[in-house]
């Protein structure tokens, strides 16, 4: 993790600041460009804050006239452009380019129309993804990707990243929720990708962007679907005393026909982190929690609820309890959504993995997890997306003691190997950005690798946006390759390959 | 009958890249109705078939594109399972690899999702000869640019699908039919109100001035959704789905050009003449007309959506045109995949 702030004079690009501001305050207000070091700070880093870089220059554009008209600027310009939302995103796909434009949305924020006959909404990038529920509520309806940064973050960022959140299992991530993007291309030209209805001519570019974290265009608005809100929903928290047995209640639970709502694991340094912090009754002696979270009509909600409570005792719950009423509901929920910030009280750092794996590895993975806490003396909590397989180990650190970042980031990184080695992937939610760029190299092979870049480049052949992210170059892979896979020996030989 | 055949068929792609000979890529041919005719040397996808890994509680099945959807379905019958878009096959050698292609969703489509709401990774060759794997087989992956989604409905003209990994549905436990009479209007004011409320419904058809409803799911939410609902049981509910989903209904019989608008769901009828069938809520809906495509189009476009020639009539042009920025993209990303030109060209478009 780097940390650049220098000042502009070092870098030399005191006479291209001079040029691009001046052209910038020529299409923009002049308190919508900014470039004193005191105003930049605030951009210099998203949710993965361990990464800060300064931009040089920060555009506060609100009308999509004023957005063509930056990257037009840019793009003739050759100026990197770097898009950023409410900059919540956990993998620094927001961190600025030293040399370019950090181009923010954030004056992007009406909800442009609702369509409560067609149940969609018409909203712009820097509208909340809670915002949108809470005005589709009184229609009954709601937006379904609940990412747990949802009170900030916004709906553009989601689409960046094709977020999750705890429902998608049942409902799906963003790119299974959202039907037409207005985007901006590297050269300006506005750009609608799918459409009104639920499918639209060509290739299905609304999909290649979702998750494209800002490599490919520049977000102006989005139509997302709208969903009507489940007559009820209700949970049970069951604990047992092995994580074996408790994953194994989650794959009873789908292969008795149930596709649950909300399908969560804790194990027992994330419970007693969660338990100390909000109280919300979680039994302390558990190895592991299971929060299933089922919704639908009432007959529906009850029916499989008695069948989840049968099938925790058969899977040898020790504990299985129905939340008696929305209020305990909500607690149980509250241990779960606080299991970050509980985890942050347990150390002055925390570093959050996102790696998803076959269900079915869960135990193997979670043991060699295990084994790597101990050999690199670092602390895990793990929370677990269990229904869908995406597991978020909370590495518990201390970024003062000298050298401890870094084994922190050698640790996290052997835990996304260790993710594709069995199957699975280097991110299930929080996107490559920076963070995992070196990962990418284990995940793909370099035709895969160049076949990406050649998408990159039918979309920005001038590479201006987010330049660096997202697809490692060849050349980086080599070098990361040439670092880690030690007397030819690559990381876990001893696992089957998939 | 299992076999892979990847080793081959990259063979041949690289084999047609050093003749530059466009390749007019084949599953089990009953799709080949569909979009614009293709010149080339065939390449033959059906023979390299079987499931690689089905893993009912992982919710994933993944197969090579040469197996029959057929024994796609067999399979995951057996385990109660299904595949939530419900394709139309449109003949039993219909395989995996065309379905994905083509991108055709049945009539679970707007209650659960489409083909490409459905993939999770895929297996392909480029117009560079290059075995490429994108996605996997896990719910939540967002490692690099959605590939394998960008190469579902691209019929084949980005590369060829060597095999799909999808995320499959349990088989709802219970499921019955509703009919009533209506109008078309009332038809699509009553399938968008139900549509907005939480119901447990899994299709819906408006044809011959009857509205059909599906009902999936706990026995008890559907025989609640039931009373709440109306209209008389329909006893042969499987053989109707099955007959709009695969075109056997009278609806489709005749020679009178078959037209799919895609439009939002709740737009209004059509100002167009000819017989109109509904599904997807008003999502999807059919035209037997013989009105001068231009004017389909324009209409179709006015509603908020797009026109597909799906059978008959004679115009070359099956799919709609694309805005002039939108096509240079298309291009662009159509060389990016396949610089050669070799996949199915013209088979969307003209253009490429």
């Amino acid at each position: 993790m780097s940390s650049e702030g220098q000042s502009k004079a070092e870098h030399g690009y005191t006479g291209e600041l001079a040029v691009l501001l001046t052209a910038l305050r020529a299409i923009l207000p002049s308190d919508s460009v900014l470039w004193e070091e005191e105003d930049l700070r605030p951009y210099e880093c998203d949710g993965l804050s361990a990464y800060r870089r300064l931009p040089l220059i920060v555009v506060l554009p609100d009308t999509i006239d004023q957005v063509q008209a930056v990257m037009r600027l840019c793009h003739q310009r050759k100026v990197p452009v770097v898009a950023r939302g409410a900059g919540t995103g956990l993998s620094g796909g927001a961190l600025p380019h030293s040399q370019g434009v950090l181009l923010s949305l954030a004056k992007f924020k009406s909800i442009i129309d609702i369509d409560a006959r067609n149940r969609t909404a018409r909203v712009q990038p820097g509208v909340r993804n809670l915002a949108i529920s809470q005005a589709a509520a009184p229609l009954g309806l709601y937006y379904a990707p609940d990412p747990s940064s949802q009170i900030a973050c916004t709906i553009g960022g989601n689409v960046a990243e094709n977020s999750g959140g705890v429902h998608c299992l049942k409902y799906g991530l963003t790119v299974h929720n959202i039907l037409q993007l207005q985007i901006i291309s590297a050269d300006g030209e506005l750009l609608t990708l799918g459409g009104a209805a639920l499918d639209s001519p060509g290739y299905d570019f609304l999909a290649l962007f979702t998750g494209s974290e800002g490599m490919l265009g520049i977000i102006v608005e989005v139509t997302v679907k709208l969903l009507p809100l489940p007559e009820r929903a209700q949970v049970v928290l069951a604990a047992f005393d092995d994580v074996v047995k408790a994953g194994g209640a989650v794959g009873e639970i789908i292969a008795a026909g149930i596709i649950p709502a909300g399908l969560e694991m804790m194990d027992k340094l994330a419970i007693r982190a969660a338990e100390d912090f909000v109280h919300a009754g979680y039994p302390l002696e558990a190895e592991a929690i299971l929060l299933c979270e089922v919704d639908g009509t009432n007959e529906e909600v009850s029916e499989h609820i008695l069948k989840i409570h049968d099938i925790m005792q058969n899977c040898g719950a020790i504990e299985v309890r129905t939340a008696k009423d929305e209020q305990e509901r909500a607690l149980f929920w509250k241990g779960r959504k606080a299991a970050f910030p509980a985890v942050g009280r347990l150390a002055p750092d925390y570093y959050c993995m996102d790696g998803t794996i076959p269900r079915q590895h869960l135990p193997e993975v979670l043991r060699r997890i295990g084994e790597l806490s101990r050999e690199y003396d670092l602390p895990v909590a793990n929370v677990f997306h269990a229904g869908d397989g995406n597991l978020h180990p909370l590495i518990l650190y201390d970024a003062n003691k000298p050298g401890e970042l870094q084994r922190t980031e050698e640790f996290g990184g052997k835990i996304l190997e260790l993710c594709v080695a069995v199957g699975g992937t280097i991110t299930g939610e929080h996107g490559v950005g920076m963070e995992k760029i070196d990962q990418m190299c284990t995940q793909f092979q370099p035709d895969e690798l160049r076949q990406f870049h050649a998408v990159k480049d039918a979309f920005d052949p001038a590479g201006i946006l987010n330049p660096g992210k997202a697809v490692p170059t060849l050349h980086r892979c080599a070098e990361f390759g040439a670092m880690h896979v030690h007397q030819g020996r690559v990381p876990f030989p001893e696992l089957d390959r998939f | 009958m299992d076999k892979d055949l990847t080793a081959k068929l990259e063979a041949h792609v690289r084999g047609a890249l050093t003749r530059s000979a466009p390749l007019r890529i084949s599953g089990g041919g009953t799709k080949s109705f569909l979009g614009r005719a293709v010149e080339g040397e065939p390449l033959d996808v059906a023979g390299h078939r079987g499931i690689v890994n089905y893993q009912p509680t992982e919710l994933v099945i993944t197969a090579r594109a040469g197996t029959p959807l057929l024994e796609i379905n067999a399979a995951l019958h057996e385990r109660n399972q299904m595949l939530g878009f419900e394709p139309p096959h449109f003949g039993d050698n219909a395989t995996l690899g065309g379905t994905i292609a083509c991108g055709l969703s049945g009539p679970r489509r707007a209650y659960a999702g489409a083909a490409r709401d459905f993939v999770l990774g895929m297996k392909l060759i480029n117009g560079r000869g290059e075995l490429l794997h994108f996605g996997g087989e896990v719910m939540k992956n967002v490692a690099g640019y959605d590939v394998s989604r960008l190469m579902t409905g691209a019929m084949g003209t980005l590369g060829v699908i060597t095999e799909v990994s999808l995320k499959v549905l349990p088989h709802p436990a219970s499921e019955l039919s509703l009919v009533q009479a209506c109008s078309i209007d009332d038809a699509i004011t009553r399938m968008n109100l139900w549509a907005s409320r939480p119901l447990p419904i899994s299709a819906t058809c408006f044809v011959g001035n009857r509205l059909y409803v599906r009902l999936s799911g706990a026995e008890t939410a559907v025989a609640s959704a039931r009373r709440h609902i109306g209209g008389e049981l329909v006893t042969d509910s499987p053989d109707f789905w099955e007959a709009m989903r695969e075109q056997h209904h009278d609806f489709f019989a005749g020679a009178a050009p078959l037209w799919r608008l895609s439009l939002p769901p709740a737009a209004a009828r059509v100002p167009l003449s000819g017989a109109c069938a509904l599904e997807w809520g008003g999502a999807q809906r059919w035209l037997r007309t013989d009105a001068a495509p231009p004017e389909v189009r324009r209409v179709a476009a006015a509603a908020g959506g797009h026109a597909v020639l799906f059978r008959g009539g004679d115009s070359d042009e099956r799919f709609h045109p694309l805005p002039g920025a939108l096509l240079a993209l298309h291009r662009r990303v159509k060389q990016a995949f396949d610089p050669k030109g070799i996949f199915n060209p013209g088979r969307m478009y003209a253009e490429f």
